[in-house]
């Protein structure tokens, strides 16, 4: 069994030190790197004293699987293979963790559709799985292009999930993501997403950790549901009766059992605020425009805001960095002197501005769009044009729009 | 759901969070005012898995005897286990254990108005918690050895020997200084 602090200052077998988490992100020294998301998902995992890494090969996630695992080959992590399938994949992830490791995945677009049943699984197990999702477009005809819907599909299943803008994010994330979901008020997978290929296939400047520093092992006895061994099958407590009566106290345990999985997610708020400096991050909020994002949509916004000032316009930014658990009260007061909130998205729905509508007074304020989807990308002209139009100033006319 | 757990060397009395010293001093009140106060030990502490869970059941033992031996005629501490998690079917004995599924049987048959948990994983105990306050007007405590449990009226966090023979300490502190509920205890657990 590891015990988390013990083992604080020795080495692991390929030399690195177990390090304090918060020493490690917040002291040690960093060094720029020139790398693409998918090589930082692999630099960030060579820190993890990740236990188990499985996967199935999607498009564009498979970059970041395959550098994993040389990280495999190189002695870095435990167990690495990859699955049937992703549904495979997701169930044998949860096989790995119901056994104590400290399990990591990466998956993508119709990938994470197709092991959705998975994701609900994994936040009633209490497992602290955390799973990249490389978002790309999931409808037919096929599309490998970025586009975020499926991370509205993972909104509802108990777990974590974060939404980072940057390689810097990303590194940073997994790492200190390991720590809130494992805490054991918490304990519950997450789902940490980027825009695929904006981020995983693109080269941007990384502050990394020192390469002989990693984070103490997972230590499973801190888990609020014991592990499995032949004691305690967590398959024969799903198999147990309970599920299957009709009865009051069957709905009362499934009832309770619920509630518990997200009083989990609420808790885990206290824990990313202190990992991650807050939930969302904001800019100039006391502009009367304010752009209202999460993932790359977050840098076009920057970009348009700086558009924006050369013309005298002044716009305030609000990056959402975490979904779940939702910023409602963060997003409430730094919204609340906005008279038009713009929210540009990488998707055809607009979950984004559907929950910032449903979480502030006065939604009407809320301009769902700029959106793209399929592939397309959003330049921040068009973050411009829309904002403009709002406020009732000429704007240009883009091309395909007929105005 | 909703609120803040405590930080280290704090705890929390129904919802508010206070210095573990005040929730020692509530908890042995608790215990002293009820009809039936019962300590519900769960697997971490009911099985020798390290030395650690052996003594703290000998503390629990300790705090248990002690109970018996602070209140006063008409209240019957009991000590009865959560031994494993599974579902009880077609029926459990609620005399002489609890389970984390339907935790309201125990508490109704017993007229338990006092509870403690403690060895219970985070999560079970928190199911149970969940279902005593949605049926019961059982008042729940929580003894966890993690960060705390929202759904009990008190809890303490970081539970370790020296803590169960602190609340110990408080119990035979307070023997005497506190008016059973012996009147009302009668419905006090009823649904």
């Amino acid at each position: 069994m590891a015990d988390t602090h013990s083992v604080i200052g020795t080495k692991n077998k390929k030399g690195q030190t177990f390090t304090d988490t918060w020493k490690m992100m917040n002291e040690a020294p960093r060094t720029p790197s020139f790398y693409t998301g998918s090589e930082v998902i692999k630099e960030a995992l060579r820190r993890a004293s990740c236990d188990v890494m499985i996967a199935y090969p999607i498009t564009p996630q498979s970059e970041a699987a395959a550098l994993i695992g040389e990280l495999f080959a190189e002695g870095y992590i435990g167990d690495y293979f990859r699955g049937e399938s992703e549904f495979a994949v997701m169930s044998q992830c949860a096989g790995a963790a119901f056994g104590g490791a400290r399990v990591f995945t990466t998956t993508a677009g119709p990938g994470t559709m197709r092991a959705m049943e998975n994701f609900p699984m994994w936040s009633g197990a209490r497992l602290p799985i955390q799973m990249i999702v490389t978002c790309r477009g999931i409808n037919s005809p096929l599309s490998i292009q970025p586009d975020t819907l499926e991370i509205s599909y993972l909104l509802n299943t108990g777990m974590l999930v974060w939404h980072a803008e940057t390689a810097q994010d990303f590194f940073d994330w997994i790492l200190k993501g390991y720590m809130v979901s494992e805490e054991p008020d918490v304990h519950l997978p997450l789902a940490l997403c980027c825009d695929g290929f904006f981020v995983t296939h693109t080269k941007d400047v990384v502050n990394l950790t020192p390469a002989d520093m990693c984070l103490p092992p997972y230590d499973p006895y801190r888990s609020p549901v014991p592990c499995m061994d032949m004691e305690c099958p967590p398959v024969r407590m799903m198999r147990d009766p309970f599920i299957m009566k009709s009865n009051y106290i069957s709905y009362a345990t499934h009832a309770s059992w619920q509630q518990e999985v997200w009083a989990a997610v609420e808790r885990s708020r206290k824990h990313t605020i202190k990992w991650i400096n807050g939930l969302i991050e904001t800019e100039n909020i006391d502009a009367e425009v304010l752009i209202v994002a999460s993932g790359t949509a977050v840098s076009q916004g920057r970009e348009a805001i700086r558009l924006l000032e050369d013309e005298g316009i002044r716009c305030g930014l609000v990056k959402i960095k975490v979904l779940r658990p939702w910023p409602g009260e963060e997003i409430r007061e730094a919204t609340k002197n906005a008279k038009h909130i713009i929210v540009p998205e990488f998707n055809v729905t607009g979950w984004l501005a559907k929950e910032i509508k449903a979480t502030i007074p006065n939604s009407e304020r809320v301009n769902a769009g700029p959106r793209v989807c399929g592939g397309m990308t959003m330049p921040p002209e068009i973050i411009v044009s829309e904002i403009k139009a709002l406020l009732g100033m000429r704007t240009m006319s883009l091309a395909g729009r007929g105005s | 759901m909703g609120i803040y757990l405590p930080n280290p060397g704090e705890a929390h009395i129904n919802g508010v969070i206070v210095p573990e010293e005040k929730a020692y001093e509530e908890a042995a009140k608790q215990f002293l005012m009820a009809k039936v106060p019962t300590l519900f030990p769960g697997p971490l502490v009911l099985w020798a898995w390290n030395e650690q869970a052996a003594k703290k059941a000998t503390a629990i033992r300790h705090l248990y005897n002690t109970l018996k031996e602070c209140v006063q005629p008409g209240q019957t501490p009991m000590l009865i286990p959560m031994p494993d998690y599974r579902p009880k079917y077609p029926k459990i004995n609620p005399e002489v254990e609890i389970n984390p599924n339907h935790p309201n049987l125990t508490i109704w048959h017993n007229k338990i108005d006092c509870c403690m948990f403690i060895g219970v994983h985070c999560h079970q105990a928190n199911l149970s918690l969940k279902i005593i306050r949605g049926g019961t007007s059982c008042y729940t405590i929580a003894m966890c050895a993690q960060a705390g449990h929202e759904d009990a009226m008190l809890s303490f966090r970081d539970a370790s020997v020296e803590k169960i023979m602190k609340l110990t300490e408080w119990v035979r502190k307070l023997k005497g200084t506190v008016q059973p509920r012996l009147t009302s205890a009668k419905s006090g657990a009823s649904n």
